[in-house]
């Protein structure tokens, strides 16, 4: 099995879009087609994004490490944070028949996403573990996946 | 790539042009432009989103305010020329069913 992958970044907007492109390029590579690998980016930027603006306060200094585990049958995604946590069980996807701006981050990630599951004020920090089946016909492609 | 963003001003109808990708970094720059015009209470407002790539929450929930501001006076806000993984966001939170989409400049300006 691939070894896992693990992206370093600071709380800092700018560098969203440079994590989406490389987790763009790992999904491709294990076998998920573009749309589930859009998906996958826009879960994951929406999780980013809400450890910024909530756990973080907008502060653009700290830590979010992305782990990515590779199993045979779907892709782990693992993101911790060492922010203020939100209580894991008042997390929920907003009612889509309010019509405002926000809280439709954690209703993106729930809905793109196979599991999503919240494990917040840990020892570990605040960890977010996600993760999406690959399609029955795909495996993880092993071969030529030197990160 | 930087977002870039120019309009267009054609018979009292403004053409909002978005290039890049709209995320939590670069939404307060749309979000910007958008409150210009809705201050200005702008009669029509079409947003051309066929060069964006990408759009989070923060992206739809610029529009979102700019709709409803858009509202309080009787404005026309639309979009256009949506990308389908945009557009997907839009049908993921139903908003297809809120904002006015059309498949290109053509369209919108016939409606």
């Amino acid at each position: 099995m691939t070894k896992p992958i693990e992206l370093y970044l600071t709380s800092d907007p700018s560098l969203l879009r440079m994590m989406r492109t490389v987790l763009s390029q790992i999904c491709e590579s294990i076998g998920f087609s573009c749309n589930e690998t859009n998906k996958i980016v826009l879960a994951v930027d929406e999780a980013c994004t809400n450890i910024i603006r909530h756990a973080y306060k907008n502060k653009y200094d700290q830590p979010i490490i992305i782990t990515c585990n590779f199993f045979p049958d779907k892709l782990e995604i693992v993101i911790v944070d060492y922010g203020e946590p939100a209580d894991a069980k008042k997390i929920k996807p907003r009612k889509l028949d309010e019509f405002r701006p926000g809280g439709l981050g954690v209703y993106l990630m729930t809905s793109v996403m196979d599991e999503v599951k919240f494990y917040n004020g840990t020892e570990e920090g605040n960890r977010l573990i996600m993760i999406k089946n690959l399609p029955k016909e795909e495996k993880i492609r092993e071969s030529g996946n030197h990160y | 790539m930087n977002l870039e963003i120019t309009t267009e001003e054609i018979d009292q109808k403004v053409f909002v042009n978005i290039k890049g990708e709209v995320d939590l970094y670069s939404s307060p720059e749309v979000r910007k432009k958008i409150f210009d015009l809705v201050k200005k209470k702008a009669p029509v407002i079409l947003i051309n989103l066929e060069k964006v790539k990408y759009m989070d929450s923060s992206g739809v929930a610029t529009l979102i305010e700019g709709l409803q501001q858009c509202n309080k006076y009787n404005g026309r806000f639309a979009l256009y020329g949506l990308q389908d993984n945009v557009r997907e966001v839009f049908e993921l939170t139903r908003l297809d069913k809120i904002f006015e989409i059309y498949s290109d400049r053509e369209s919108a300006l016939k409606n």
